[in-house]
């Protein structure tokens, strides 16, 4: 059932293809350069595909210590980050999408006022200090705990529940807690994906956190590690130096080569789990 | 046991389990209640931990905060940071810089994703529509510092890519990231690059409930595409833009720190330095934590008559608020 195509058709055509373009065309360019030989990225030549091929750039980049540090950090933090985000946010959410709980109305009130105020940077800080967690895996879990939008999203999706679910539980001898865990949870699997993800992606592009709270090098996190290399251009690896020609260029090249590595987990999942994202944001766009 | 004897027997008990839950104490309510608390107690603690604690802490902006006496011990000075604050000739500066850079981001970051999903919701073709949107959300995804790092290595005057697009055309290269005119647009291009094909969501969200009788109504009355979109669609998903205007109105000066901090530098801070990065440098960098504190407690308490006056303007202008 093709629609007849016209003039206007054509030009909105266009403008999409513009829109995704000027997506997509950046990380195209990164990925050629970081994939060509210096000497043409040199001249300029290299455009939209890799000239004279070669994984020098990706072999500097993973023998580097900071980056293989910083990736494990990364990774550790985001498995525990996120184990822990959930846990903790699905139980609030389920508590809190039940009237019957005493004080209900205080504690939504509670939450949703730290949507419009917050102690600021300063005060978080001293506070997390005091609790001892600076310089510890902690400070990039506990401190970002809670999304309030996830939690509102959770609670509008538990709210939705069939009352008949619960009410099945109950004859069978369960309690809240049994509820949740044997019932709830597993009828909730596409929610706790989509969640789960957003923690996922936020734990992993977390900079701030670390910026504050953390001075050892040691448990610097993939982010941290790429604006020291990025955006302040320390480039210390040895190997720079032998690559020869204008080294300025050759550290972009590198350049470009850490970024498409701290990002490629991104870059290869996100097509597969977009429809989770979409789907999340829909369920908050539904009501706050 | 015959069926209605059974309703019979049940009938009794389950009025006055009612009845109970009507006038329940507190403490049945308590008892009722107790095991869904202890889920909820984690929770509870996140928030009393990280997000009353600090706002508890916000008390140090009327105190010399001593690091060695705590928050509690430090003595009581008033008003003073703010004071400092508002004497301070530089303070008219970053409140300047981070109302115009949130006010630039509104003006030309809010329209960017009403106009990308009405152009979606034109597209008849489903599969390219869903292309379309699949690669327009990417970026959102992509770091603050990933972002600003492909933001200064394209633009760099030297080996950027734009700056080579700009010699091929016979144009002298620019040094964009020193140049504190060009701090404000590229920032909001930025922004908008990273942003406007997630924000579509909403807006797709809410084309998707209008009723396709009024555009088969508006039809046969001749309409053509054009007007369908300014008689049928925009108003279609009014109600969306008004809500997400005020709470974006309400977050003008709330401007996220992290894209900034990564973005600029010292050559440009007279028009990219903001209350959120000189919080930092004084707070953190100088350990100045009291004075920082008033600064960030002075915006925030703005920040909330902001939201509050858009709220209030929406709601007697139209019929749509927040609450």
């Amino acid at each position: 059932m093709k629609a007849k195509w016209n003039g206007t058709d054509l030009i909105i055509g266009i403008l999409l293809l513009g829109v995704v373009a000027a997506t997509l065309l950046p990380f195209v360019y990164m990925i050629a350069v970081s994939l060509s030989k210096d000497v043409y990225v040199l001249k300029g030549e290299v455009s939209l595909w890799p000239k004279g091929f070669n994984l020098k750039m990706y072999r500097l980049v993973l023998n580097d210590p900071r980056i293989t540090t910083s990736y494990l950090n990364t990774i550790l933090y985001v498995a525990l980050g996120t184990t822990v985000s959930l846990l903790i946010t699905s139980a609030g959410a389920f508590a809190i999408s039940k009237k019957e709980m005493p004080l209900h109305k205080t504690f939504t009130l509670l939450i949703v006022f730290t949507m419009f105020f917050s102690g600021g940077m300063i005060p978080t800080f001293l506070v997390v200090k005091s609790y001892g967690l600076i310089d510890t895996i902690w400070a990039m879990v506990l401190p970002t705990a809670i999304s309030t939008w996830n939690l509102i999203v959770m609670r509008t999706f538990f709210s939705a529940m069939p009352k008949e679910i619960e009410e099945s539980g109950k004859l069978d001898g369960l309690n809240d807690i049994g509820i949740f865990f044997r019932l709830v949870l597993p009828l909730s699997t596409a929610v706790l994906a989509t969640i789960g993800l957003f923690y996922a992606v936020g734990i992993w592009n977390n900079f701030t956190s670390a910026l504050l709270y953390l001075r050892d090098q040691d448990r610097f996190p993939l982010q941290v590690v790429l604006r020291n290399i990025v955006l302040q251009g320390q480039i210390t690896s040895s190997d720079v130096s032998s690559v020869g020609g204008d080294n300025l260029v050759v550290d972009d090249s590198l350049k470009f080569a850490t970024i498409v590595v701290s990002t490629l987990p991104i870059l290869l999942v996100y097509p597969f789990l977009q429809k989770y994202f979409v789907k999340g944001a829909m369920i908050g766009s539904v009501k706050g | 046991m015959p069926l209605n004897e059974i309703t019979a027997a049940a009938q009794p008990s389950v009025s006055s389990a009612v009845k109970r839950s009507v006038r329940s104490s507190p403490l049945q309510r308590w008892n009722k209640g107790k095991y869904l608390l202890l889920l909820f107690l984690p929770t509870l603690l996140y928030y009393l931990m990280f997000k009353y604690a600090p706002m508890f802490g916000l008390m140090i902006s009327f105190k010399n905060y001593n690091l060695f006496k705590g928050i509690w011990a430090s003595d009581w000075v008033g008003l003073k940071y703010y004071r400092l604050f508002l004497n301070n000739p530089d303070s008219f500066l970053l409140i300047k810089n981070t109302f115009l850079l949130g006010l630039y981001k509104l003006v030309f970051g809010f329209p960017a994703p009403i106009v990308l999903a009405i152009l979606m919701n034109e597209v008849k073709n489903a599969f390219f529509k869903r292309f379309v949107q699949t690669v327009s959300y990417l970026p959102h995804f992509i770091s603050n510092v990933v972002v600003a790092g492909m933001v200064i290595l394209f633009l760099s005057p030297s080996s950027g890519v734009v700056n080579h697009m700009l010699q091929a055309f016979g144009l002298d290269p620019i040094n964009f990231m020193v140049k504190p005119d060009l701090f404000r647009p590229v920032y909001v291009l930025s922004e908008i690059w990273q942003h406007v094909g997630w924000e579509t969501i909403i807006y797709l969200a809410a084309l998707t409930s209008i009723d396709p009788q009024l555009y088969e109504a508006s039809e046969m009355d001749g309409a053509g595409r054009w007007k369908k979109i300014v008689h049928v669609t925009l108003p279609g998903i009014t109600p969306a833009i008004v809500i997400l205007l005020i709470l974006n109105v309400g977050h003008v000066l709330d401007i996220g720190f992290e894209k900034v901090f990564l973005l600029y530098n010292p050559a440009v801070y007279e028009t990219a330095d903001i209350i959120s990065t000189y919080v930092y440098r004084t707070g953190i960098g100088q350990g100045n934590y009291s004075y920082a504190t008033a600064i960030d407690l002075f915006t925030g308490i703005v920040s909330l008559v902001f939201i509050y006056s858009a709220n209030w303007i929406s709601r007697k202008v139209g019929d749509t608020s927040l609450w």
